[in-house]
This record gives structure tokens, sequence and C-alpha cells, in this order.
């Protein structure tokens, strides 16, 4: 499945959801499953600033699509960062660097996307987009 | 007029408006407190009849604004009790006011000079002083808490000196509530000479302030922490205090001569207000304190003390509460954890049925790093808040435990 593919039956699958906490339950849920961070690389250089609770994600590469994992000490923070996972991790550089992540607006999550929010998911996703750009350098 | 909670909340035109379909239930009052019609309607009267800058016009519209705008000043002196009006100037608000005579004080610390806070302050309390201490290379003391919440009254004692030239201390924490003994910190400090400058961005809603009983050099506040406008805020500072301080803004309004060689300051408080000023603000500040005053503040005291008993009552009934502050002098303020769940999980989910609350540090890190913790979920409450809002509140938290179990 493509990024876009994958944000797409993300978006399908929220659409069960009529209440706002079932929606908020399946994403605990979803963060519960997420590919949990090596806990020695939680440290300083691999925590995201920006954030009211504390969240890490490291990216490794291998045969050219990038495998991501995170952790987050809130798990509503924990579930939304699953869902960014979810959709670029496996792709490659080139595809996440110019990944679309609208999807989480379509998911009716709009309120987590403002810049002043203090969950980060902003600097969340710009870290993302960031290690794709490194490997994509790197592999130039 | 005594404490009638149903014509209270219907003069707050906010508490009538739903979040996500919910009816809001307001619990952020420690941020900022909404505003009545009163003082709304002040604001809008102001620029839909009155608007004209003030102190040098000759025109009717410039009189009157001058005239209204320093009526002001006379009130707001009168409501805290100071000496003069001189003793008020107007700032933007709290944080302004303390930069304000941290600035002022740079040319009068030395190195081996000592300035004394507490692990309680605001970072508005805080961060000037050390930032102060830093360009002078005098010493940031810090008065520790004690567990419960209160201020460490004996090791206070052993940091009082001579070497210490300010004492800057908050009247009411603004994660925990507690009341500070204010009145006996600053006796203690005046025995040794030390002026004392009173953070009273808390206090200023929910207590009676009375500078001259308190006996501080300098009190500061902010309007929109107490039903009134954004921006606004004051200064309280004994006169022979301010007269010996440099200004520490300069431009129009605040001098006396200009020629090219050199320039005399205006009197006091106009030498502190550079520029023009937050009419308005200061017309709208008077509304809202004249609003509190109405109502009374012994029967606040009182109402938000009965919240403040109940919320707490309520809260411990449920499992792995932890109240952080529980001094026995506070006012309605709580911080919570629940377990070692995150307080923003819980902030997240409150909000989605309605109820606004705060979670995180609070702009006070020392004190959350201090307690080892990621940061508190804080209720605070005002005037208008009730205890069926409270009900819902508790329902809605367990209702929020209950999805992060």
């Amino acid at each position: 499945m493509t990024i876009e593919e994958k944000a797409n039956s993300l978006v399908d699958e929220f659409q069960m959801f009529d209440e706002w906490m079932d929606k908020y339950s399946y994403i605990i849920e979803l963060g519960k499953e997420m590919p949990l961070i090596d806990e020695k690389y939680k440290d300083p250089q691999h925590l995201i600033s920006g954030c009211q609770s504390r969240v890490w994600l490291y990216a490794e590469i291998s045969d050219g699509k990038v495998k991501f994992t995170a952790d987050s000490d809130a798990v509503i923070t924990k579930g939304i960062i699953s869902l960014l996972l979810r959709v670029v991790s496996g792709e490659t550089p080139n595809d996440i660097a110019n990944a679309d992540f609208s999807f989480i607006e379509e998911i009716g999550l709009k309120e987590h996307l403002s810049p002043t929010r203090a969950n980060g998911l902003v600097s969340m996703m710009k870290q993302i987009k960031l290690y794709a750009k490194a490997f994509q350098l790197k592999s130039n | 007029m005594g404490f009638d909670i149903d014509k209270i909340r219907a003069d707050f035109p906010i508490l009538k408006r739903e979040v996500y379909g919910k009816q809001l239930i307001y619990f952020d009052n420690g941020a900022t407190t909404q505003k009545p019609q009163q003082v709304i309607d002040c604001i809008t009267n102001y620029y839909l009849y009155k608007n004209s800058n003030v102190h040098r016009g000759v025109h009717k519209l410039s009189v009157e604004a001058t005239t209204d705008f320093e009526e002001s000043r006379n009130y707001i002196a009168e409501f805290i009790n100071a000496e003069s009006e001189k003793e008020i100037v107007f700032t933007s608000g709290t944080t302004e006011s303390i930069n304000l005579i941290a600035n002022s004080f740079s040319n009068l610390l030395d190195k081996g000079d000592e300035v004394l806070i507490s692990s309680m302050e605001h970072h508005s309390n805080f961060v000037p002083w050390q930032q102060l201490c830093e360009n002078t290379g005098a010493k940031l003391k810090i008065v520790p808490v004690n567990d419960n919440g209160s201020l460490d009254m004996d090791f206070l004692d052993s940091l009082l000196n001579e070497k210490v030239k300010l004492l800057a201390i908050t009247h009411i924490s603004n994660v925990m509530g507690t009341i500070n003994p204010i009145k006996e910190i600053i006796a203690k400090a005046h025995n040794y000479g030390i002026p004392v400058l009173v953070d009273g961005a808390q206090a200023i809603a929910h207590i009676e302030i009375d500078v001259k009983e308190l006996d501080c050099e300098f009190y500061c506040f902010s309007s929109h922490k107490v039903y009134g406008p954004m921006g606004f805020g004051v200064l309280y500072g004994k006169s022979h205090w301010l007269n010996n301080l440099q200004p520490y803004q300069y431009g129009g309004e605040m001098i006396s001569t200009v020629t090219i060689d050199k320039t005399t300051f205006n009197e006091i408080p106009y030498k502190f207000e550079a520029g023009t000023p937050d009419v308005p603000g200061a017309l709208a500040t008077v509304e809202a304190l004249k609003y509190i005053k109405n109502i009374g503040i012994k029967n606040i005291v009182e109402y938000e003390d009965e919240l403040l008993v109940y919320a707490t009552q309520k809260l411990l009934e449920i499992d792995n509460m932890r109240i952080i502050g529980t001094a026995h002098h506070k006012t309605s303020v709580i911080s919570f954890l629940v377990g070692d769940i995150h307080p923003y999980d819980i902030g997240t989910l409150l909000d989605q049925m309605g109820v606004a609350v705060r979670t995180g540090n609070h702009c006070a890190q020392p004190l959350i790093d201090n307690y080892c913790i990621p940061g508190t979920v804080r209720i605070s409450l005002g005037i208008y808040n009730t205890k069926q809002e409270i009900d819902i509140f508790i329902e809605a938290l367990n209702k929020t435990l209950a999805m992060l179990a």
C-alpha cells in the first residue's frame, strides 16, 4: 500500500465511530500496538521538543525503507504518533519526505494540529520528515 | 448585594457557550477569568463614545478621557488601600510590573548582594530575578516549600540577612493555591531592612488586598485575572521607593522637559508610564473591581472556600488520587494527579467533555521539578463556578479515568 492508501484506510477505520469516546479509545488502543523505541534511544537526542508529554522518535533504514519506532509517556499522544507511524513506516525516504498528513484532519483530530497545541504533533511530523530528508541526503 | 450565583452567572455571557456540543465548564480561572457584561460594555462604550488620547489634548474628548483615566487610578488606589494614587503605576500586567522593578533594581545591586525568592514562584516572578542576578553578579537564593505546599518559614529565617537587597514572593501559589503568610513574611524581611515585592496575580480576585496593612514595598497584579480585560495590570509601589527608582522605558508621557542636551523625568507614577496607555483597560479594570466589590470580597472568599472543600472531598473519593498542595490556608485551586496517568491525557479527554482545565507545569517548572512529577492537572475555580459543575466535572473525570485504565 502507498502512504496515501494507508492514510485512506485509516480514515475509513475511523469513520466507524460516531462517538468521540470510541474514537479516543481506539487511538489509545492503537498506541499500545505501536512498535516501541528501544530503551537505549530514550535519550535527550531522540526527544521531540514542544510536547507537554515526552515523545521519543527513532528511525533506521534497511533496504531503502525507513522504519520508525517511538514512545510517549502520555497514552493519547502515543496513539496519535502510532497513526503517523502506521502510515509512513516501511516507506522510502522520498515518499515520506513528500507525505501529506492531512488525514489527521479527516479523522477528526484537527484540534491536535494547532502549532500551539501542547502535544507537539506538528513537531512530530516535522521530525519524521527530517529523518526522511536525512536518509535522502545520505543515499545521494 | 449578597451572593446570588444565578445573577452572577447571567452576567458572564461566555458561560452559555458550548464546546464540542457540550455545556462549557470553565475551571481554568487561574490562567484567566471570564468577563462580565459590565466589563465588556465598558470597553465597547469607550471606543464608541469616548476614545481619545490622554494627558495632552485641549479638546473635550481628551479632557474627558484623561479625567476618567485618572479617576480609575484613584479607584484602584482606594481598592487596595494605597496611601496615594501616585503609588499606582499602570502596566500591561503582573509580568511587566515585576520586570519594571527588576530592571530598575539593576543599578542598586552589586556582587555579593542577594535576592530572595521562593521555589513556588511563577516563571514571571522567577526568571526576571534570575536574569537580574546574572547581569549584576548578585546571588539568587530560593526559599523551598514543605511537602504540603506551604512555604518553609524556618528556611526563610535562615536566609534573611543584610546582604539580601530584595525579597520577591507570590501571595498565592498558582499551582497549589497556597496562601503565603505574607504579612508575617514582610515583617520578617523588614527586620533586616529588606524591601518586599509581592506577586498578587492569583490573589486579587480571591482575597482582600490591603497594601497598607501588608506594608509591602511593591504589589503587582493583572486585571485579566480579576474579571477585567487582558493586557492591563498594576504595580503598586511605596512613593519613596518609586521616587528613587530609575524609569525603565523612555518616551512620551514620562518626561518633564526634553532638550537636545538633557531630559528630566515626570513625577511618579508617570515617569514609569512611557507611551500611550491602555485607557479602556484602566476603565474596564475599575468596572471589574467594582463588580467584585459589589458582591463583597468576604462573600467571595466564603463561597469559593465552600467550592474548594466540596471539590477536594469529591476528588479524594477517587482511587489513587494525589493532590499536590494541601496547605492549611489555600484558595480554590487544586492540582492533582491520578496514579501514573499523564496529566495531558486527562486534560485532553476532559476537554472533549466540555471541561476546561489546565495541565502541565503551569509556568512553575522549578516547583514541579521539586515534586518530581510530569506536571499536574489543575482546576482553579472562580465566582461563577458551582457545586453542580464540580459534580459534572467529577463524572467526566471518572469517565476519563475509565478510558485510560
